[in-house]
């Protein structure tokens, strides 16, 4: 009869398709970090002084302060004396101008990831209307479309470009939604960041395609840490998304980013998110640390910031979108399909701070453990005194497969106005054997039951996604689940 | 098409079967009767593929093959379906995407075309038509919130797109009121051909009035205790199990 065992080893033997390692010649500070450090980064990336002063002044603070704990999370202690912290291909000693002169081992990379950077591709419609920013390890090494995106004034390029090419915009606007010292990771960030993407849509535009970055850590014992930035002018809106992979290594990898959206009156920002990165071997062996501070204010009236969020990969997450409704009437969305397997370890949710009147946030995830993979809602829900009329919605999902996986929901609500209304839905399902055979017995195999019951499960969340995406996320979804229910 | 020999299921030790002989022909339709917990349900699940039961001797020939050799979804691709007696929920997949998948999944095992979006809609909806359900259950997901009845009209919705060779219906007609009942039994009779075979669980005569079995067959305790016409079944209404309890007699006779 079905003999799942054997495909189980088989799919599982296949593994992490992305775990090539780019053999380019690249420059690489040796590991160690102190103010030296941090004064190096800066001056190769050639930054203005006040610039070297905030990142100074965000490591005094990160000194003075303690890793979070852990929680749920089984964590190695992280030696950060032993990351080096800038990586970049040589030939970025002069940056490419174009693509042509792109290290064509570094394009063939993020070819053989599905990521065109040539724009001939883009336009010949393998991939569609999406314009890319592509990160490797520390530095941003091209951005397609940007001339048709330059016509209706919109900015989209790497950080360190932004910093020189638009010096009053970033300093404006950077870290006011993610304080210096606002947590261990993002002080760390703030001292060390090395590239990230910038976005800037003026008044009253629509961003006619979706913006999108890759990051792709390469260097072994590097950290990846970037910053990305996204300001939505009144009446805007941007639909942004951002890819990850990195090689397979036995070291853990860390990969502590931040992200700062600001959407002004009316503005609508959507910021999707895949996530691949390395997830460790069967034995937890490896993987990257993805620890992520990601936050979006809505700044204006009727405002709107929504996340949305695949987790397939890394050895830990630990990761909470937020959103701060400040603006009367704004609204804060969080959709999240979170999947752990093997030893995975994921502990995500998000913070909606309402501080506006009559403001809105949706909060829908979905977690998916198989193996002996942990998965972990926590959520915070805040209703500040200013905030009346506030209503929220919360749906935590989890879906077992298997016995020796785990799901846990931590929901905190704090409420400062009688008005709120809030709303709290769990739920724990399996994947049962009932619903596999009624698949099978209308001659659907096994692996595309799972595939379609999984489907069904992460549905609300995978209509938020950009079609193009829906579709690679599902995909991403069934070959990480290959194999997965025995 | 069918052929059962001397099949004996177990599970967790609890023999369930105990020797099964049954033959179904082309063309022929068959019926299933007996009290709760006689095995019907596991001769339908072992028929379809589930893997919980231990077939400890004897076997099942479809069309010539080893059924017992095959994963359920090959069987279906073979042409067997069995009508749940408890359909199964899937949240989340809308039953329009369901039954192409499962279509097309058996299409392509065949060797055939797939069906696009077109040309699967027009089947569907003609075939709604025919067990008069609404479109409204294509955009639904699979059996989630169905109605008992609703459930089971969409097992026929199911056999009637998948066109099997060789169905089995489970308690098709439990819980069904007397138009459903009456759509249920239409959709089976449209169905009947010379090449195909039906084997049809019911605890109630009244289905056999609509739905007329060549042969009717009375399980008792894992075992078929009596076969008949469709006569049967209406002495089975009439005097109820107690008369097989009292004087069991073996069926076989007539498929040794
Ligand atoms: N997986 C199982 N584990 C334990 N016992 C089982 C299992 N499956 C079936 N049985 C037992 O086998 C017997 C036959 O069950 P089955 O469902 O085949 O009966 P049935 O004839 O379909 O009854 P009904 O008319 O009530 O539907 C019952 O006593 C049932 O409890
Ligand atoms: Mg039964």
């Amino acid at each position: 009869m079905s003999d799942h065992t054997a495909t189980l080893e088989e799919l599982t033997a296949k593994g992490y398709q992305f775990g090539f390692v780019t053999d380019i010649e690249q420059d690489t500070v040796p590991p160690g970090l102190n103010e030296d450090v941090i004064r190096l980064i800066s001056s190769k990336k050639q930054e203005p002084e006040w610039l070297l002063e905030w990142r100074l002044e965000a490591y005094r603070h990160w000194l003075t302060m303690r890793e979070p704990d852990w929680a749920r999370l089984d964590i190695t202690p992280i030696d950060y004396q032993a990351i080096s912290y800038y990586s970049a291909p040589k030939s970025d000693a002069d940056r490419p101008k174009s693509l042509d002169e792109i290290d064509p081992e570094i394009l063939r990379t993020y070819e053989k990831l599905g990521i065109p950077l040539a724009e001939q591709e883009v336009l010949a419609g393998i991939r569609g209307n999406v314009a890319v920013d592509a990160v490797f390890d520390s530095v941003s090494v091209a951005t397609s479309f940007k001339g048709k995106l330059a016509e209706k004034g919109i900015i989209f390029c790497s950080f360190s470009e932004a910093v020189h090419e638009h010096p009053e915009l970033v300093r404006q606007h950077l870290g006011t939604v993610v304080p210096q010292g606002d947590n261990y990771f993002a002080a760390l960030n703030s001292a060390v960041f090395t590239d990230g993407s910038f976005c800037y849509i003026p008044k009253g535009v629509r961003c006619p395609m979706e913006l999108s970055t890759y990051f792709r850590i390469n260097a072994a014992n590097t950290g990846q840490f970037e910053r990305t930035l996204i300001i939505a002018e009144p009446g805007s809106y941007v639909s942004y998304l951002e890819g990850c992979t990195a090689p397979q290594r036995d070291e853990n990898q860390l990969h502590a980013a931040v992200v700062e959206l600001i959407a002004l009156d009316d503005a609508e920002i959507k910021y999707s998110t895949v996530q691949n990165w390395y997830p460790g071997d069967a034995e937890g062996k490896g993987g990257i640390y993805n620890f992520v501070t990601k936050r979006g204010l809505c700044k204006g009236r009727n405002s709107k910031i929504s996340w949305t969020q695949v987790e397939t990969g890394s050895a830990i997450t630990w990761k909470y979108p937020s959103c701060v409704l400040r603006g009367d009437n704004s609204i804060g969305e969080f959709y999240s399909v979170a999947i752990t397997r093997d030893r995975q370890q994921a502990d995500t949710g998000t913070k909606m701070i309402h501080m506006g009147k009559n403001t809105r946030s949706t909060i829908i995830s979905k977690g998916i453990s198989a193996g002996q993979g942990q998965n972990v809602y926590r959520g915070l829900v805040k209703v500040l005194p200013t905030a009346s009329d506030a209503r929220n919605y919360t749906q935590c999902d989890s879906l077992l497969m298997g016995d020796q996986c785990g799901a846990h929901t931590f929901p905190y609500i704090e409420v400062q106005h009688p008005t709120a209304q809030i709303e709290h839905e769990a739920s724990t399902s399996k994947v049962s054997d009932d619903q596999i055979f009624y698949c099978q017995s209308r001659g659907i195999g096994t692996e595309d039951a799972i595939n379609l019951i999984v489907n069904g499960f992460c549905k609300e969340v995978f209509r938020e996604l950009p079609m193009e995406f829906a579709v690679e996320a599902q995909k991403l979804l069934e070959i990480k689940l290959e194999g997965s229910v025995g | 098409m069918l052929k059962i020999e001397n099949l004996h299921v177990s599970v967790e030790d609890t023999e369930i079967l105990k020797g099964i002989d049954l033959e179904i022909r082309p063309g022929e339709v068959h019926a299933i009767m007996g009290p709760n917990g006689s095995g019907k349900s596991t001769l339908a699940s072992i028929i379809a593929g589930r893997d919980d039961y231990e077939v400890s001797a004897g076997g099942i020939q479809f069309l010539g093959e080893d059924l017992l050799e095959l994963d359920p979804e090959d069987r279906a691709r073979m042409g067997l379906f069995l009508a749940f007696q408890y359909p199964v929920e899937i949240p989340g997949v809308n039953n329009l995407y369901f039954l192409k998948a499962a279509l097309n999944a058996q299409r392509k095992a065949r060797g055939e075309d797939e069906l696009d979006a077109m040309e699967f809609w027009e089947l569907v909806t003609e075939r709604m038509r025919r067990v008069q359900m609404d479109e409204a259950f294509l955009k639904r997901p699979v059996n989630e919130g169905f109605s008992g009845g609703e459930k089971k009209r969409n097992e026929i919705l199911q056999m009637s797109v998948l066109e099997p060779r060789f169905a089995v219906l489970d308690e098709t007609d439990s819980g069904l009121d007397i138009d459903a009942l009456k759509t249920v039994a239409d959709g089976v009779n449209a169905m009947r051909s010379p090449e195909r075979g039906f084997l049809v669980i019911t605890h109630y005569q009244r289905l056999l009035d609509y739905i007329v079995p060549d042969v009717v067959h009375v399980m008792m305790d894992g075992r078929i205790v009596r076969t008949g016409d469709k006569d049967l079944a209406k002495a089975l209404e009439a005097e109820g199990y107690a008369l097989f309890r009292e004087n069991p007699e073996p069926a076989i006779a007539q498929h040794a």
